[in-house]
């Protein structure tokens, strides 16, 4: 920490103070998800299995990183009243690609993440933080901004993978977890799993049930 | 009668929100007053039914593998799939658009109901959603136009039955960090347990 105060030149540090808080805010005081209410539609759809949830993560923070890098970029020579078609035009390039090597390198991916690959660009948390954040700052911080953001929306889902995926499958990543604990107990003793968990309902009570538990600890209160 | 069984299904079964979680960020957002979830509901129901079929057209003459044999036979071989994200969501922006002017030139009283919700629209993934899932279920021109508009009034059904029953949650003593969205979250998740149970007919 020391180090940071001698450090007062006119170039700020590399990770400042400021910069810090731009990483770790969005993770659990200012979190995209459970506080600032974006990006619930892709939280709730892939979140069935561990697997799956993990690779949906990389792809937003790719995807959050580097547009906000481009946008931040081309901050100062795009026109304001087609700024909305110029994001979206830079998401959707960013998407396409993200596709593209998941239908090359992991097609087993690709189809069991099917149209929500391409829903990333029309996930909220990608254009609000172009909006918020992107078109105002400089690269090097808008890309802090957005894997901070990233972060927080990525902890989130694999949180409520984790749930569901051990309630719903007994397994976590594929590991079947249920049937290793059963067989300490011997051949009688069989661990239930529950279907509710599964189906979409169960997505909703456990990112329901998260929030509670997230909000009651950081004390926000919505009105 | 395939038809009419898609459009229920649509609405019913695999509805948008409950069983797809499309549209989940406007459907908080804009569940808090019954007048204003019929508003974005029916202009949800409009530009689905709308975009759908539009969509159809591009990625049926233009897009899928072989689509542009039509213009030349040289170009039976191209394959412009990987256009598809950027093409629709254009698409869907340049239909919003459109949509808008027409509303408001031969339809003021609808506008200014609609207002804020129209533009707001052209990043609801419901509309993308709708759009993808058409091109990857080779839905025909018919199948798509009853596809988007049945997506879209199943939509509309569960966003205006949340903002009723959000309507009434006012006078409850909600635990403080429940208040809000996890109250709401919880809420969702009945009412999708209510639509499970469309899950067990057969069409």
């Amino acid at each position: 920490m020391s180090a940071e105060t001698i450090e007062k030149k006119p170039a700020e540090a590399l990770l400042s103070k400021r910069r810090k808080k731009l990483v770790t805010d969005p993770l659990i005081d200012d979190n995209p998800v459970t506080i600032q209410v974006l990006g619930i539609c892709s939280a709730l759809a892939v979140t069935t299995q561990m697997k799956p949830t993990l690779v949906m993560a990389i792809a937003v923070i790719f995807v959050v990183v580097m547009s906000n890098l481009l946008i931040s970029l081309l901050r100062n020579t795009i026109p304001s009243r087609v700024r909305i078609i110029v994001q979206l035009a830079v998401v959707a390039t960013l998407v396409t690609l993200v596709n593209e090597v998941l239908k090359a390198f992991a097609y087993d991916m690709y189809k069991e993440l099917s149209v929500f690959v391409g829903l990333i660009i029309t996930n909220c948390i990608v254009m609000g933080r172009l909006e918020a954040f992107a078109l105002g700052n400089k690269p090097y911080d808008s890309i802090l901004d957005g894997f901070g953001s990233a972060l927080g929306y990525s902890w989130i889902i694999l949180t409520v993978a984790f749930f569901r995926e051990l309630l719903g499958s007994g397994a976590v990543f594929g590991i079947p977890v249920y049937d290793y604990v059963s067989g300490l107990f011997g051949p009688d003793f069989q661990l239930a799993t529950n279907g509710l968990m599964v189906s979409p309902v169960g997505a909703f009570m456990v990112l329901g049930l998260l929030i509670w538990v997230q909000r009651t600890k950081t004390g926000y209160v919505e009105h | 009668m395939d038809l009419f069984n898609l459009g229920i299904r649509s609405i019913f079964i695999d509805n948008m929100i409950f069983a797809y979680f499309l549209g989940m960020c406007s459907f908080l957002a804009v569940s808090k007053k019954v007048s204003t979830a019929i508003g974005l509901g029916a202009a949800v129901i409009f530009v689905l039914t709308v975009t759908v079929p539009v969509n159809w057209l591009l990625n049926e003459y233009v897009l899928k593998e072989g689509a542009l044999s039509w213009v030349n036979a040289g170009l039976a071989d191209i394959d412009l799939t990987f256009l598809r994200f950027i093409m629709f969501i254009a698409i869907i922006a340049a239909m919003v658009q459109l949509v808008e002017m027409v509303v408001e030139k031969f339809a003021p009283a609808l506008y200014g109901a609609l207002g804020i919700f129209l533009p707001l629209i052209a990043v609801n993934c419901a509309i993308l959603g709708g759009s993808l899932f058409m091109a990857q279920r080779d839905y025909t021109l018919a199948e798509s136009t009853v596809y988007g508009f049945g997506s879209g009034t199943g939509f509309c059904l569960a966003i205006v039955a949340l903002a009723a029953i959000r309507e009434k949650l006012k006078y409850s003593h909600v635990p403080n960090g429940l208040k809000g969205l996890g109250i709401t979250m919880l809420l969702t998740g009945l009412m999708g347990i209510a639509f499970m149970s469309f899950m067990g007919i057969d069409l």
